[in-house]
């Protein structure tokens, strides 16, 4: 036994063989106890705490010299009983849960949790035009700066910083949009049963306009960089492989299953929010790796640009349309207004509930407190988000209250194949894997 | 789900908002007769053709908000699920997860699996629900169906204690090892503590008077 450079370094002998606990810097003593050991093969623990894991996941690596034999991996340090949380609130405050499951794309959760709310009111056709081009909107940058972060990352997990740099820089500028019109710029709870929380404040859609094209010219610095660039190619290219059966039966979607050439996006297949009313191209690959994977998304990012210049044609249309279901039993009563310190309630609204109508005071009171009751049944309303297919599961007992709210996530299915993708490859091969994997931990764990 | 009587969840006479009268049943999803609509009779259709027992394996059909539910029978769940997958003309080859749900008023079948299916190749969508009481909480797996279902039915587990009979490795998946109880289920408190405020206490979520 060998002396270690601190006191938690350490090992012990167990039945399943000796445990050596590493702190960091002390790898030439592990290495020299491991390489005069008789067994090939150990087991090494990577994260839950571990920069390039994506967040706390847990990976349990078996290996055989630097080959992986078998990989496992340990969830549920993000579990934070959303789920069952939103049994305890109203329909409405179960947005401000919702939201915050995959808190790189809030927005879809938002999105798909609302949209099955409507289908339980059979409201679904009286949520307003406006209302939906604004969802659509902001649902697409929100896929922008979702990509970009998993770019950023990815490339820096695999050792390129200047990516994480240019696509934080343009995320930020998505990110002002998100605050410009929410108030907050993650977690907004800005899409609410019926529509959204208030209109887009003047000036967006002439901002979004510009924004797109500084977008278009800026991400170009991003591709230039990776596409083609012969590191990137090495660390990518024919690693973490997974065909089309693999990610069928393993029930993978998004951005994965599209590197099979499935051409597999809600968006173009079963349209939600009008989408079959907007012109753009589903992004297919047909290496099945790691590479095609971040391909598609770069190349997204440009496709989602293309439906947000739409979206902005359609409002300039729709300028001044209502933006909540016009049903007073259902839509929020207060509008709220942007106040020099972020978000505030109308004063107009103030005014009336507090100076002019009881009724209203009422009223308002009531639906805030209460709620609205949501007529029995169940349904499940799937979305394409950054990640793949995102379905709400919802069920009502006729209160006001959800009886049961499930949320079919991306993360929590694409993440299964991580063994399917790296068993047999390099360790190193693992962490391209998983970062184009894309997990989000709060989506995974909920 | 239960009876439910008045709007504050108060019994007897603890209802002060003037609605005592208010009452609605217990809600229980009506069987769905022919023509079911949209490519639901296809859907059924074609899955008498191919699984002769049908009639004995399904309990009730279900077509409410324009979406399809089978309620399977647990000990013929197996043969449905590949019935479904394998029929060229069904093809129903992703599984999009398992969601358990709860309901205790429902007397010996208190849990449920609901398993939301996929074709891709005739791009449609149908639902399945199995019951199971509390006694008694097994139902067999689809890992070897739908490999993907394998980490939904550890959820499922972990949250309902619903036994997927099969299961290649049925642990918990979201929860520590040693955790006790299923938290999802309706009986499992959600927890929390009161918080003072500026003088005033605001009890714990579960605890709040609520409507219903």
């Amino acid at each position: 036994m060998s002396t270690f450079s601190t006191p938690q370094a350490s090992s012990r002998e167990t039945t399943e063989g000796t445990i050596y606990s590493v702190t960091g810097g002390d790898w030439d003593q592990v290495a020299a106890e491991i390489g005069s050991a008789k067994e090939e093969r150990v087991v090494v623990n990577m994260g839950p705490q571990h920069p390039s894991t994506h967040g706390v996941l847990r990976l349990m690596l078996e290996l055989e010299g630097e080959t992986i034999t078998e990989l496992r991996c340990g969830i549920g340090y993000l579990h934070t009983g959303i789920e069952k949380n939103t049994e305890f609130r109203t329909w409405t405050q179960g947005v401000t849960f919702v939201t915050r499951m995959d808190y790189l794309s809030p927005l879809f959760n938002e999105t798909a949790y609302c949209l099955g709310v409507e289908k339980l009111l059979g409201i679904t056709n009286d949520v307003p035009e406006r209302a939906t081009v604004i969802r659509v909107m902001m649902m697409e940058f929100n896929r922008i700066s979702s990509h970009m972060v998993a770019l950023g990352t990815g490339a820096l997990e695999l050792g390129a910083i200047t990516p994480m740099f240019f696509a934080f820089r343009e995320r930020e500028k998505v990110l002002d949009v998100f605050e410009k019109v929410s108030g907050l710029r993650m977690n907004m709870a800005y899409i609410r049963p019926g529509g959204v929380a208030q209109d887009l404040p003047e000036g967006t859609v002439s901002h979004v306009r510009e924004l797109v094209k500084d977008l278009r010219k800026n991400f170009k610095d991003n591709a230039d960089l990776l596409i083609g660039n012969s590191i990137w190619i090495k660390r990518t290219k024919d690693v973490g492989y997974l065909d089309l059966a693999g990610c069928i039966t393993l029930g993978v979607t998004g951005p994965v299953l599209r590197a099979t050439g499935m051409p597999w996006d809600l968006r173009k297949t079963q349209p939600y929010c009008g989408y079959e009313n907007y012109d753009f191209d589903v992004i297919t690959a047909d290496t099945c790796d790691v590479y095609g994977r971040f391909l598609i998304r770069m190349q997204e990012l440009e496709q989602s640009l293309r439906i947000i210049e739409q979206c902005c044609d359609k409002l300039d249309q729709l300028d001044g349309a209502p933006v909540m279901v016009a049903d007073k039993k259902i839509a929020w009563p207060a509008q709220l207004a942007l106040g020099g310190d972020g978000l505030g309630n109308s004063l107009d609204h103030i005014r009336q509930i507090m100076g002019t109508s009881m009724e209203s005071l009422i009223h308002h009171f009531k639906i805030v407190t209460e709620g609205f009751r949501v007529p029995a049944g169940q349904v499940y309303t799937p979305v394409e988000s950054p990640r793949g297919e995102l379905g709400a599961h919802l069920v009502s007992d006729g209160g006001t209250r959800p009886y049961r709210v499930h949320f079919r996530t991306p993360s929590f299915s694409n993440l299964q194949s991580t063994s399917a993708m790296c068993e047999g490859s390099l360790i190193a091969d693992v962490v391209a894997a998983v970062a184009s994997i894309d997990p989000v931990m709060g989506d995974v764990d909920r | 789900m239960s009876e439910q009587k008045g709007m504050f969840g108060a019994s007897g006479t603890g209802d002060t908002s003037g609605y005592g009268g208010l009452e609605r049943s217990a809600y229980s999803p009506t069987s769905a007769s022919r023509p079911y609509g949209s490519y639901f009779d296809d859907v059924a259709d074609e899955l008498e053709k191919a699984f002769p027992e049908f009639s004995d394996a399904i309990e009730k059909v279900v077509v409410d908000r324009g979406e399809l539910t089978l309620h399977i029978k647990r000990n013929r769940l197996f043969d449905v699920a590949k019935t479904l997958r394998d029929t060229e003309t069904l093809r129903f080859e992703v599984c999009l997860g398992v969601s358990g749900v709860h309901y205790p008023e429902d007397k010996d079948r208190e849990l449920h699996a609901v398993y939301e299916l996929l074709s891709m190749t005739h791009n449609r969508r149908i639902r399945l629900e199995v019951s199971a009481p509390e006694s008694d909480p097994h139902i067999p797996t689809l890992v070897e169906v739908w490999a993907g279902t394998n980490w939904h039915e550890r959820e499922a587990y972990d949250m309902f204690g619903i036994i997927f009979d099969g299961h290649p490795a049925l642990t918990r998946i979201l929860m520590p090892d040693d955790w006790p109880g299923h938290p999802q289920r309706k009986d499992y408190p959600l927890g929390g503590i009161p918080v003072e405020y500026i003088g005033a206490t605001v009890p714990a979520p579960d605890n709040r008077r609520t409507y219903r």
